[in-house]
């Protein structure tokens, strides 16, 4: 992955927060994944085919999604996580055009056994805090015939 | 009027319907897939719908054209994270009236909504 796609990915969580809730979120510098265990409460995961293959993941807390559900006035964990990884996926198509293809979230709650991560592509993670929670983006992208995972 | 939302999540549903909580509507219908929408609008021909277009089993996009098969002219409105300007002339091509991109403002929302029930009959 090309760190100018990094960028894209980099700039797209800031853009979902302020339109989602008017508020900024701190965008730490990406730094590339090791055997760390970064993931979180709830995992988004949302696999990529297309042109890039791989997947995006986005990890986070039990209190930041409850008070993302509270400032939304709604409910329901899994389904907010799945929408946010879905949204940020998304978005990224506006400069990756539509040969970036997105699956269905597939989410998960606390056993992180279940997440697997592409053997051939190099996993970026960038942090990020939103009302003094840390979450993670984990974009792990290589060219189309690289072996990637299918949420 | 009555008024058909379809996307996968339930969030994203509600979060339609109270931005749009200013209009008034006869009847609301919700669909949680493709085909649940295909039913809902062939039962019950709703003035409008709102449609995503990811979504396990029958997607956004041939759902547009599945409404627009049924009824020419079927007023849809797309609402989808997918940012890309060819997905958006796709969506116009298979005959819905406007596309909003996730995230939306409640204002983007409602200005593409108006726009929809403007459009002539």
């Amino acid at each position: 992955m090309e760190e100018s796609d990094l960028r894209i990915f980099v700039q797209t969580v800031p853009n979902f927060f302020k339109a989602k809730f008017n508020e900024e979120v701190i965008v730490d510098p990406p730094f590339l994944r090791r055997n760390e265990s970064i993931l979180q409460d709830y995992t988004g995961t949302i696999g990529i085919s297309g042109k890039h293959r791989g997947a995006v993941y986005f990890t986070t807390s039990r209190g930041m999604v409850g008070e993302m559900l509270n400032a939304l006035h709604e409910e329901g964990e899994m389904d907010l996580v799945g929408e946010v990884a879905n949204t940020i996926s998304g978005n990224v198509r506006r400069a990756f055009g539509k040969d970036f293809l997105i699956s269905v979230p597939n989410v998960v709650e606390g056993n992180t056994n279940k997440i697997e991560f592409p053997d051939n592509a190099q996993a970026f993670i960038i942090p990020f805090v939103w009302r003094e929670h840390h979450s993670y983006l984990i974009v792990a992208l290589g060219p189309s015939e690289v072996e990637g995972i299918q949420s | 009027m009555k008024m058909l939302v379809v996307d996968d999540s339930g969030i994203a549903r509600r979060n339609v319907l109270e931005d749009l909580k200013t209009h008034s509507f006869e009847e609301i219908f919700e669909a949680a897939s493709g085909e649940e929408a295909i039913d809902l609008y062939e039962k019950h021909s709703p003035d409008l719908v709102t449609m995503d277009i990811t979504m396990p089993g029958l997607d956004g996009l041939t759902c547009v054209t599945r409404i627009i098969d049924i009824n020419p002219s079927a007023r849809i409105l797309v609402i989808s994270a997918l940012g890309d300007e060819d997905t958006a002339i796709e969506a116009v091509e298979r005959g819905a009236s406007g596309y909003v991109c996730k995230p939306y403002t409640s204002e983007e929302l409602n200005t593409a909504f108006d726009e929809l029930t403007n459009l002539p009959h």
